[in-house]
């Protein structure tokens, strides 16, 4: 049941074919069977079966929304009231909120049922869910890979059938990047759509909270719970259009897919070149129209993000200072050894590295050098986009460079980690949305993605040319164990 | 304060004032002042992960009401910048607070000087929020924190270094003070921090043209430690210089205790703030429309209020400036001066004598008094009909400060009404001049002073009430004179 459609789900749950509570406790079941994936910080039984309860109850009610009684998980970076919110990091490692983020709120009022928390990299910081204080989450697909970050949690615990739907945090990729590497459709959309209210911040200007589904009409049904202007956020669009499903079905004869030059050169995979080629060609073979778009800034976007994200994460994660909540050390003469003490045993490595590289860049003597040029090839990236877009509706490319990396191969080297976000940081610097969709399977069996990008406001259009590719296609029907011999 | 004639004083102030709204800045967790420690904060006070800022609208509103009221620019578009430092009382580890663009931009204020009007140049007024206090003294060995101040509205009025006296700077804050309080923007509570003060002051030869180094004093809350802390801080100056020492520039604290200025942090120790924008807040946008309607209701300034009453009300300048001071007791005055018939110099000697000392006992404030300004427009009305006299008014003011009662109540309960009847009057007068012979005698033979013992006598003999004026007539009469 858990590997359905939320349609289908759905379907079951109205019917009395299976009730909430059961659909709930079969999930919890999942969740411990695949223990080995560590794709949970914390399961939350109780409160899930609880939850469950009220959503049975609202069912034979005769509530009929479509995601009344549905299973699924927070990305451990969502404020969760009276759970463990840690943000795969010691720092929070005790940390309970009192209060829910308003992506929380707003699936609860839906009558989700969470049943916990999802792991991720230490503060969203990473690509591969190895930095995480509870250690990584390993690829459903093949358990010596990474799932991808930083929400690897979010991504396995959907690829290996727990929960059908989940929620994710994308500030350079973290969504996009882990659907590619675990087969998933996963979408990030325009910044301000989502409320940030309750998110641990990385890099305020970025963030921007995402879904995990195994297809476009999963993840556009799951999209709309979340999205909408909360007044709590300051950054958060108002008057926004909020409906992704009416248009999935929408022929896309005419429609322009511009297929960005840059992105097919020799950093790419040419596995991973062939097959969004392929992808693209059966995009025109439903009525799509290619054309060649430039994006010439391009490889100023890692550069440009791994100076301005670190920037603002310098000065967000100030605040854990062993003060008034968290992680203190054990052993501190003074105010200022607690502040050393605690941040030097609270925070990994990475982390560490980019509070670093963040206070560099915005100190006295190096500001003008780093965080004002930086911010000036942002705008040269958002520049390039709004030209592309003169020429296409949508714009076509790899989602990542490589398949999902072996565990270990890449978190020590942090540059050539960085780099595996080349595709995707630049949406983020532009706020625009983005998806990621199962397009096919390298020579070793592991998912190959490619990316959907949309401009200001339009999830529908993307999400339109995902579900038409995926009524052509099976890709993403296929799971881990069962690839039908496709690679 | 003796400064050497050769040596020049310059003096620049921030002065930090606590906007008059009822929620932080930031937050919707109460402002009001004495809360247990840390009951007055939100998620986003104490900064808990995840939690955002949005922008009190109302203290944009009262940051313009200021820079409209200074003839200000107002910046349509401001910006909010990150003010990076760790202090336990911080708890973001960062101050919102404008830095790029402030909502106010250049403007001036007059102040009185020995020497005529000087205008001391605002430099810029900008939002921000106040931090936390830390509570050294109430635990063994550890710091307390509480976080009920955090996220207070604060506007920032920075000048330019324009006073060359602590003199000055003390009618600059002065001015300052009496401002914020009378437009309404902060309740200007100096024991309460509502209304404080960073000084910077420098000295330099009489001529020399550049600046001396200066030296900043953090924190000072009373006029008082102002004047004090400058004094202290340029006879230190100077004596280094002289001495053939050099002035660093620093941060200095002011001990009221022992009236002297210490370091607090050098400029090598200063901290780099690492400004930059703060991405949960994008620019604040202010309408022209919005921006108008303040404008119109901006009320009458206290210069140009003392200016009319010196015009209109025939006020001495040192009174109308007085008077309008506080934006309550000008408007008692002007309420009472439209309703009765006596002069306005006559209702301000009331307001500023009689009444006034209600007020100061009562330690009350003018808008609470239980006379109101009607209630004394009567009374002095009853003085201008000769119903009463000044002296039995006094006594009836006493009683409807008591009674709440109206002036004619009083007067006719009390039986307090003059005698103007001249036949009554004379009977009197007659009754006075045949009981003292002596002094009828003395008078005639020329000693005038007598007049007022008579005067003094039938006053006596009537109770008060026989009107002054008229009994003063008739003795003249009686007397032949």
């Amino acid at each position: 049941m858990l590997d359905k459609s939320l349609t289908q789900i759905a379907q079951a749950l109205r019917s009395g074919t299976i009730s909430s509570t059961e659909l709930t406790q079969l999930a919890l079941d999942k969740a411990t069977e695949n223990r080995h994936l560590n794709a949970f910080i914390s399961l939350n039984e109780e409160q899930a079966l609880a939850d469950a309860k009220r959503a049975d109850a609202a069912l034979s009610a005769g509530n009929t929304d479509p995601l009344c009684g549905i299973v699924t998980a927070h990305k451990d970076i969502f404020c969760s009231k009276g759970i463990l919110t840690s943000c795969g990091s010691k720092i929070l490692s005790n940390f309970i909120s009192p209060y829910d983020a308003t992506v929380i709120e707003k699936t609860a009022a839906r009558h989700m049922v969470s049943i916990g928390k999802t792991n991720m990299d230490e503060f969203a910081m990473g690509s591969t869910t190895e930095s995480s204080f509870y250690g990584p989450t390993l690829n459903p697909w093949n358990t010596g890979h990474v799932p991808g970050g930083s929400s690897g949690g979010a991504a396995a615990a959907v690829s290996a059938g727990i929960i059908p739907v989940s929620t994710g945090t994308d500030t350079g990729g973290s969504v996009r990047q882990p659907a590619a590497l675990c087969n998933l459709t996963g979408i990030k959309p325009t910044y301000g759509r989502v409320s940030r209210w309750g998110m641990v911040a990385f890099a305020s200007s970025f963030d921007q909270a995402g879904v995990f589904g195994h297809s476009a009409e999963d993840a556009a049904i799951m999209l709309e719970s979340i999205c909408g202007f909360d007044a709590k956020d300051s950054t958060s669009i108002e008057h926004q259009e909020i409906d992704f499903v009416s248009g999935l079905d929408k022929d896309i004869k005419g429609l322009r897919i511009g297929l960005p030059k840059q992105y097919f050169n020799a950093d790419l995979d040419s596995h991973i070149a062939k097959t969004v080629q392929a992808a693209a060609k059966e995009l025109e073979s439903l009525g799509a129209t290619l054309v060649e778009v430039d994006l010439p800034n391009s490889d100023l976007g890692i550069p440009c993000y791994y100076v301005l994200a670190p920037a603002e994460a310098s000065s967000n994660l100030s605040r854990f200072d062993g003060v008034r909540y968290g992680y203190r050390a054990e052993q501190y003469d003074d105010l200022e050894s607690m502040y050393i003490n605690t941040r030097s045993e609270g925070f990994g490595e990475e982390v560490k590295r980019r509070i670093m590289v963040g206070t560099y860049a915005l100190s006295s003597g190096y500001y003008d050098a780093y965080y004002i040029k930086a911010q000036k090839l942002r705008r040269l990236i958002v520049n390039d986009f709004h030209a592309a877009f003169e020429q296409c509706d949508v714009i076509l490319g790899p989602t990542t460079p490589h398949t999902a990396p072996k565990l270990g191969a890449v978190n020590h080297d942090p540059v050539k980690m960085y780099l595996e976000d080349i595709y995707t940081v630049t949406l983020n610097l532009a706020g625009l949305p983005g998806m990621s969709i199962p397009a096919g399977f390298d020579q070793n069996g592991l998912p190959i993605g490619m990316q959907l990008i949309g401009t200001y406001m339009q999830e529908s259009k993307i999400l339109n040319v995902a579900h038409r590719f995926q009524q052509a296609t099976d890709w993403h029907t296929f799971k881990p164990g069962n690839t039908g011999g496709a690679a | 304060m003796n400064v050497p004639a050769n040596w020049e004083v310059v003096i620049g102030l921030e002065v930090h004032t606590q906007l008059a709204t009822k929620s932080k800045i930031f937050s919707p967790a109460s402002t009001a002042y004495g809360a247990e420690p840390n009951r007055q904060t939100s998620p986003v006070d104490i900064a808990l992960p995840g939690v955002l800022p949005v922008m009190n609208k109302q203290a944009a509103l009262l940051a313009i009401r200021f820079g409209l009221s200074i003839g200000a620019q107002i910046n349509a578009r401001s910006t909010f910048e990150r003010k990076n430092y760790f202090y336990p009382d911080s708890p973001k580890a960062y101050q919102i607070s404008q830095f790029q663009v402030p909502i106010v931009g250049e403007g001036e204020i007059q102040i009185e000087t020995s020497q005529g009007l000087k205008a001391i140049g605002i430099t810029r007024a900008h939002l921000e929020e106040d931090a936390g206090k830390s509570i050294h003294d109430a635990f063994h060995g550890e710091t307390g924190i509480d976080l009920n101040r955090c996220g207070t509205p604060l506007l920032e009025i920075v000048s330019e270094p324009d006073m060359r006296s602590a003199e000055e700077a003390v009618a600059y804050l002065k001015k300052l003070h009496t401002l914020v309080r009378y437009i309404g923007i902060s309740d200007g509570n100096m024991q309460e921090g509502s209304f404080r003060c960073d000084v910077n002051i420098s000295v330099r030869p009489v001529g020399q043209e550049e600046f001396g180094t200066r030296a900043e004093i953090k924190n000072l809350n009373s006029f008082r430690f102002v004047e004090a802390a400058i004094a202290f801080e340029v006879e230190r100056q100077i004596d280094l210089i002289e001495a053939g020492g050099t002035v660093v520039q620093e941060t200095r604290l002011y001990n009221p205790d022992r009236d002297e200025t210490r370091s607090m942090r050098s400029k090598e120790e200063a901290h780099d703030y690492r400004y930059f924008p703060d991405p949960d807040l994008p620019p604040m946008v202010i309408d022209q429309a919005t921006i108008d309607a303040i404008k119109a209701e901006l009320p009458e300034l206290p210069e140009a209020r003392a200016a009319r009453y010196a015009n209109e009300f025939g006020l001495s300048p040192d009174d109308a400036t007085s008077l309008v001071s506080d934006r309550h007791t000008a408007d008692f005055y002007e309420a009472c001066c439209q309703k009765t018939k006596a002069k306005p110099s006559i209702v301000y000697n009331w307001l500023n004598g009689e009444l006034g000392s209600h007020i100061n006992k009562g330690d009350i404030r003018i808008i609470d008094s239980p006379v109101s300004a009607s209630a004394l427009a009567l009374l002095l009305d009853r003085i201008e009909d000769n119903t009463i006299s000044g002296k039995i008014a006094k006594e009836v003011l006493a009683e409807m400060w008591e009674s709440q009662n109206s002036a004619d109540e009083i007067i006719e309960a009390k039986g307090l009404k003059q005698i103007t009847d001249t036949g009554a009057i004379e009977g009197i007068v007659k009754d006075i001049l045949a009981q003292h012979p002596d002094q009828v005698a003395q008078y005639q033979a020329g000693e005038q002073k007598m007049i007022g013992f008579f005067v003094g006598q039938v006053m006596k003999a009537s109770k008060g009430k026989a009107n002054p004026k008229q009994a003063n007539e008739l003795l003249r009469k009686l007397l032949g004179n």
